[in-house]
């Protein structure tokens, strides 16, 4: 109960505002305070207080996360639209900024359509699986220096086992739905999702070895240099792997609206609908802050509070998601299975060896009382930088050229013979 | 080749990315139309029209309705008709100009505008009092002497049928000068 | 053996990416297609049909719904078999004012396929925005030309309607100048992608001998490395006298047919080119009356549509419509080996292959 009230500040702020003064003098005296300041409750029921404070955190927490995924499918139109050459929405609101509250208003009085032959049950469960997979994810996000809700020690492995779930949710709505491009759709999602799993995965564990902690805030902390610069094999293996897991583009199969209309959610209407996008649009921003967390120092940055250099982080990867999404064409699903076991799986693994030995060797073995851990200075930071960038282009050629990943022999352009005149 | 591929195109993404959007804002801001444009709103200058139903024969879609009845002094010379029913069923029509061809008279323009939506098919008729009352903005289409007379359907007055010309037979056949360079150096001459 | 069960699916007619409303009955085992047969007509009109009910100039009108995305070349090839039905000479400028709409008209049906491949490769419209953007400019040159966009009925037997207006030559000649750079572009953004040549290179190929026994024609054709291009092999108008190539493929896949459209526009700029050096004053149409009765016979006017040979076969007894209008429409006919070119492979690739075909159903049911 006590490490919630040390650790998290939102928690604690709102468990002093309400608890007595017995139950709230340990945890909200300031130091250096004289008096101690009521709370709103009688004595005897911190527990309620407790449990206030947990729901106010949950809540503020979702409903952020909610208004956040609505604005960036606001952000997401208008990027894309400008990278099209065209203006987007900017009818509701000022700039359109609304556009997402008459898109919500617009899903929620639309019929609710389920269709004959589809399992009522699991076809309205679905989305409720889709949505809470992002949402408790949430949990462990470090958002800003000292502003989340758990600092689990074993933070990275739960977000993905949490996102995991969303592969069942795609399949349960594409098996429900009675519709053979959903079917297609569902079945793409499972096997593209988990085989995009293994990589990112793995892709992590150098982080985690680096940082000799899986707890998000830890490797936040561990990054004396940033991540992206140690291990960019890792953060281009995370970067394809996790847009592959949101069904972004190249890697949109699952909904690859050309082929199979809108793959799993193709029966869906109304705010199920909804629910799917916000729950797409929400995985998308989720992706960026881990990406922004696990490579890029997370929260922490000069000059500017913590919270907004996190929300710049994530603004300039979501960007980075859209401007990819804007450019590529999609692969098609073999090649997209090839891409993960033959291409992205080896480099991880060689991103494991490498760091594995790097650490083994420039680090110094601290052994305390949580056991042995290795310590890695700054300068060993940038000379596992300088190594592992070669290495990573070494890697990325070589096994291209082995794979056939490098599309070599396609750049030969069609040879086009010229015909002159009168033939 | 290993990504570079990719790498090209996201700069021209991002090159695009800075450029002014190529789209409008519809209501607000317009595309500037040719004054050649084959608008709805059909202009009609009945003290012109004969009623010969040239224009009706030659729709292809039928949908140009004449009645007339002998009402002038020269019936027998096949003019000084009177006109009792003129309705265009814009409706079907697909503006493609042929009664506009046909017309011998001068007396059938298409229009300029483009927004006649209506709630009811029915309202998509325009009738001879629409057409007498609707604001003369004919198109050049085919018209070239209101072309020669540089007129802008789109941002001038509405011209009434004395000025709207008539146009020497066969006026599909004006020997204009100009291959293309000429008529550039000529353009450039008059500003 | 195969452990799962092939299903049959109805792709279309309301599917994103038919191009129209097309429908291929698709049996899949997994995502292998193996099986499929097209079914078409959701979009026929009678065209052939209304033509006989029409005075000569009318069904002008009809021939720019076919192939709506390339009605200037409709018209011509129409107005051609009827020219040829009654031998009317047509006007040098009238001929090279034509020659100018048509290849415009052929520049903007090949963005269109180009910028609708990309589309359904999942470029999420990107590259089909920016296609757009260079077709709206040849649709505002339409519109000067004749004040339509679309269905222009530009032209007429014996010539077009009505000569260019002044301000047109000023605005094509900018279009001729920016529009090499907007093809560069194009190829810069396409042409080396990655993904873009794995999904193309190689698939869904159509060989030489199939390619002529399906009678296919167009990029299709010349994709197999078959130079066939009714301009050169029996030049109508005044195609003649411009020098231009035939951009020709070498294993006729999908790339080669993507690419070879773009190399296509490249030629017609530079057809362009010679024709605002060459066309000369005069007048834009002969003297044909506005109801004209040609004598009694046959002809049959072809020209090289984006899609391939469009040909027009009209029989005349004499009167002021045809008796018979038989179009050869070549979406039709590129369709006619797509059995062969999609079976076994994957779903992705047949929409890519619609795409890259280049079909229209306007045309396709007519
Ligand atoms: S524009 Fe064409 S369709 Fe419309 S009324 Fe005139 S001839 Fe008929
Ligand atoms: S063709 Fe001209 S003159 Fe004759 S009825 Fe029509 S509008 Fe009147």
């Amino acid at each position: 109960m006590n490490s919630l009230l040390e650790s998290n500040v939102i928690f604690r702020n709102v468990y002093c505002f309400w608890a007595a003064n017995p139950g709230n003098a340990e945890q909200c005296t300031p130091v250096g305070a004289v008096a101690v300041k009521d709370g709103l409750l009688p004595g005897g029921l911190e527990w309620l207080a407790y449990v206030m404070a947990g729901l106010s955190v949950i809540l503020l927490i979702v409903n952020v996360y909610l208004v956040f995924a609505a604005l960036y499918t606001y952000v997401d139109r208008r990027v894309l639209a400008k990278f099209q050459g065209r203006i987007g929405p900017n009818r509701v609101g000022p700039f359109g900024i609304l556009q997402p509250l008459a898109d919500g208003i617009k899903l929620m009085t639309k019929e609710d359509l389920v269709p004959a032959g589809a399992d009522r049950w699991i076809f309205n469960l679905a989305p409720v699986v889709m949505m809470s997979s992002g949402i408790l994810v949430l949990a462990v996000l470090p958002f800003g220096k000292d502003s989340f809700v758990v600092d689990l020690n074993i933070g990275i492995l739960y977000v993905f086992a949490i996102t995991g779930v969303n592969t069942l949710a795609m399949f349960m709505a594409g098996l429900a739905s009675a519709n053979r491009y959903a079917m297609f759709g569902g079945m793409r999602a499972v096997a593209q999702l988990i085989s995009y799993e293994i990589p990112v995965v793995l892709s992590v564990v150098g982080i985690v070895m680096m940082a000799g902690t899986m707890s998000l805030v830890g490797i936040v902390e561990a990054q004396k240099v940033p991540f992206i610069f140690v291990q960019p094999l890792a953060f281009f293996v995370f970067i394809a792997g996790s847009s592959a897991e949101m069904n972004r583009s190249p890697f949109d199969q699952v909904e690859a609206e050309g082929e199979i209309i809108a793959g799993y959610h193709t029966e869906y209407s109304g705010m199920k609908f909804g629910v799917f996008q916000a729950a797409e649009f929400g995985a998308v921003l989720i992706t960026s802050a881990l990406i922004a967390t696990l490579f890029l120092k997370g929260w922490e940055g000069p000059f500017l509070p913590s919270h907004v250099w996190f929300l710049l982080k994530l603004f300039f990867f979501a960007f980075i998601f859209i401007w990819i999404r804007a450019t590529l064409p999609r692969l098609r699903i073999d090649q997209i299975m090839a891409y993960a076991w033959k291409f992205l799986l080896p480099l991880s693994l060689i991103n494991i060896f490498v760091v594995a030995a790097e650490v083994l060797l420039l680090g110094d073995q601290i052994t305390d009382s949580s056991g042995v851990s290795m310590d890695l200075t700054t300068s060993d930071m940038w000379i596992m930088a300088g190594i592992n960038v070669v290495v990573a282009i070494v890697a990325v050629i070589g096994l291209a050229k082995i794979t056939g990943m490098d599309a070599r022999e396609s750049t030969k352009v069609a040879n086009v013979t010229r015909v002159i005149k009168g033939t | 080749m290993y990504g570079l591929g990719i790498l090209k195109g996201l700069t021209v993404t991002m090159r695009n990315f800075f450029r002014k959007p190529f789209t409008v804002q519809y209501p607000e801001e317009r595309v500037a139309q040719h004054p050649r444009f084959r608008g709805e709103e059909f202009t009609w200058y009945e003290e012109r029209c004969t009623g010969c139903a040239s224009c009706a024969k030659y729709c292809p879609l039928g949908i140009i309705k004449i009645v007339t009845h002998p009402g002038g002094e020269h019936v027998s010379e096949g003019q000084e008709y009177a006109i009792d029913v003129f309705d265009i069923d814009i409706g079907r029509c697909m503006f493609c100009g042929l009664c506009v061809e046909a017309c011998p008279y001068d007396a059938l323009f298409m229009g300029s505008g483009f927004e006649e939506g209506q709630y009811s098919r029915k309202d998509l008729v325009i009738t001879k009092d629409r057409l007498i009352k609707a604001d003369k903005k004919p198109s050049t289409w085919f018209r070239p002497q209101l072309e020669s007379q540089q007129y802008n359907s789109q941002s001038e007055s509405p011209v009434d049928w004395e000025n709207a010309g008539r146009e020497p037979w066969p006026y599909h056949m004006p020997v204009r000068p100009q291959s293309a360079e000429e008529s550039l150096e000529q353009g450039e001459e008059t500003k | 053996m195969s452990l799962s069960e092939p299903i049959t699916v109805n792709v279309g007619p309301q599917h994103p990416s038919t191009h129209g409303v097309f429908r291929l009955r698709v049996t899949f085992d997994g995502e292998l297609i193996v099986d499929l047969e097209p079914v078409f007509g959701y979009l026929h009109r009678g065209s052939e049909k209304l033509a006989e009910e029409r005075t000569y100039t009318q069904v002008i009108t009809l021939t720019d719904r076919l192939d709506y995305v390339s009605s200037m070349i409709n018209n011509q090839a129409y107005v051609l078999a009827c020219e040829k039905l009654s031998e009317v000479q047509v006007p040098e400028r009238g001929s090279y004012l034509r020659t100018i709409a048509a290849e415009l008209q052929r520049i903007a049906s090949h963005l269109v396929a180009t910028g609708f491949l990309l589309n359904d490769l999942g470029a999420l419209a990107t590259p089909l925005m920016y296609c757009f953007r260079e077709r709206e400019k040849i649709l505002d040159l339409f519109e000067m030309l004749c004040g339509a966009r679309i269905t222009v009925s530009y032209m007429r037997v014996g010539g077009v309607f009505q000569d260019a207006p002044e301000d047109f030559w000023p605005a094509f000649k900018t279009f001729l100048e920016e529009m090499p750079y907007y093809i560069d572009e194009y190829e810069q953004f396409l042409v080396g992608n990655e993904i873009l040549l794995m999904r193309l290179k190689g698939g869904n190929t159509v060989s030489k001998e199939q390619a002529l026994n399906a009678s296919i024609t167009g990029p299709v054709l010349r994709s197999t490395g078959f130079s066939w291009d009714l301009r050169k092999v029996d030049p109508y108008e005044i195609y003649d006298r411009f020098d231009f190539d035939i951009p020709v493929g070498e294993q006729g896949d999908n790339f080669d047919r993507f690419y070879i459209r773009l190399q296509e526009m490249r030629e017609s700029l530079r057809i362009l080119n010679q024709c605002f050096k060459q066309i000369a004053p005069g007048p834009v149409r002969a003297n044909v009356p506005y109801l004209y009765r040609p004598p009694a016979g046959d002809a049959y006017g072809r020209v090289e549509s984006p899609k391939g040979e469009l040909g027009f076969y009209l029989v005349s007894d004499g009167g002021i419509a045809p008796y018979r209008c038989k179009i050869r429409s070549p979406s039709l006919l590129n369709l006619s080996a797509i059995k062969e070119m999609l079976v076994g492979w994957k779903l992705a690739d047949m929409i890519v292959t619609l795409g890259s075909i280049d079909i229209n159903m306007g045309e396709v049911d007519r």
